[in-house]
């Protein structure tokens, strides 16, 4: 009699393991992921076909948004001991005869985005918890006219702290050619003639055919 | 589990509606997990961006730049509009500058013209690149570049190209031609100031070509 029933049974399927490896999975990749950090201005990078990845650690990074503005961003990956962020800000900040808490210090050092406003604002800037209130702190970007270049400065004392740092240039597509023109001269000024433009991966067909 | 399911069959057999099984419908959860998991992958594997590597000439006024040999000169300006406008050689006569040529960033405009240029080369290195995927395979990725680096280094067939950028153009297009440059395989190029020459060239190509397209 059993055999009869056996056709018969309840269609229910035990999902424990299924759910059980899921959870895994999600946990693994919920830790591991590195969430995207809000850009202070969108920014969409052209592409290419390098297939090199971004450095990871030792990075500064220069943005360039649509409407001219330069944004920047000192990344040292999981800076632990060597507060590489913090050092660059403290000697910003004496070249401008301003003066830091090591409180403010700590608080710059976790932000984790680009930046662009005057040095002068950034005592304000470091305060504010406010997203919105940033977003106003920086609506002109970093200084980088001839008579205040302090995008020069930032990247002459990340140098200085930290002279294995690789430069990078997030720039938008649109962003016009005189202000790529700018960084790039503020960057071979102070001796950076090696540099990452960050983009996306776009695949070129094998074009072996067309020359033949 | 199974124990469950079995007791529940026999509940539902004798009809008796007040005993609640103790088995929980999961489905729920493992859609969302599932849509989680998708999200999480998908982010995942897009937040790693790309880098393309430039190297620009060091600036040093005591080094003077290297002779450029006319006949492989080919200058390339980005125009307004994503245009691009060549033309070989240089500039000898300002008053009568070589005609500009108009292409684009396809692969039948600049690459064509490009490739054509540094057919010799380009042709070494796919052929190198094939003869080591298909003898050599377990060659890594970074000394089959460090061999094709040390072709680049002898050749002396190559264009020179140098980029020049007019001040209308977007970034875009400044890392659309350096992109070209690594898919045509160009050794030696240089992002260099547009002069004023080149400007009034791109001036007058551009009105030409605002002339040509107006009457169609």
């Amino acid at each position: 009699m059993p055999k009869i029933k056996l056709p018969t049974k309840s269609p229910h399927i035990d999902m424990t393991p299924m759910v059980d490896l899921f959870s895994v999975v999600l946990t693994f990749l919920m830790l591991t992921t590195t969430m995207r950090q809000p850009e202070p201005a969108p920014i969409d990078t052209p592409f290419s076909i390098s297939d090199k990845t971004a450095p990871e650690a030792n990075i500064m990074t220069v943005l360039l948004s649509k409407d001219s503005k330069v944004f920047f961003n000192i990344d040292n990956g999981k800076d632990t001991a060597f507060h590489f962020k913090g050092k660059i800000l403290t000697e910003m900040g004496k070249r401008y005869e301003m003066t830091f808490t090591p409180e403010e210090v700590k608080q710059f050092e976790a932000y984790p985005s680009s930046f662009g406003l005057p040095i002068q604002k950034m005592h304000e800037f470091i305060k504010t918890k406010d997203a919105k209130e940033r977003a106003t702190l920086q609506v002109n970007g970093i200084p980088v006219d001839s008579t205040d270049n302090q995008l020069a400065l930032w990247i002459l004392f990340a140098r200085q702290v930290n002279p294995a740092v690789q430069a990078c240039i997030k720039g938008d597509n649109d962003a016009p050619y005189p202000i790529v023109k700018k960084v790039l001269d503020i960057l071979q000024d102070k001796n950076v003639n090696r540099f990452n433009l960050i983009t996306n991966l776009e695949v070129t067909k094998v074009t072996t055919q067309s020359e033949q | 589990m199974g124990e469950i399911i079995q007791e529940e069959k026999q509940k539902g057999g004798k009809k008796r509606p007040k005993h609640h099984s103790t088995h929980i419908d999961m489905t729920p959860m493992v859609d969302l997990m599932c849509l989680l998991i998708t999200f999480f992958m998908l982010t995942t594997a897009f937040s790693k961006s790309k880098v393309m590597e430039i190297a620009l000439p060091e600036r040093d006024p005591k080094v003077k730049p290297p002779p450029v040999s006319k006949a492989r000169t080919v200058n390339i300006i980005l125009g307004p509009e994503n245009k691009v406008f060549w033309y070989p050689g240089m500039v000898e006569n300002p008053k009568s500058p070589p005609p500009l040529q108009e292409t684009n960033f396809s692969d039948q405009g600049i690459r064509k013209m490009l490739l054509e240029r540094n057919k010799f080369l380009f042709k070494k290195v796919a052929a190198f690149r094939e003869k080591t995927i298909k003898e050599n395979p377990t060659m890594s990725r970074d000394s089959l570049l460090a061999n094709i680096k040390r072709f680049n280094k002898l050749d002396d067939s190559g264009p020179i190209v140098l980029i020049k950028a007019y001040k209308d153009s977007r970034y875009a297009n400044v890392v659309d031609i350096i992109d070209e440059m690594a898919i045509c395989n160009i050794i030696r190029y240089a992002i260099v100031d547009i002069n004023y020459v080149e400007e009034d060239m791109v001036k007058t190509a551009m009105a030409a070509s605002t002339k040509s397209t107006k009457p169609q």
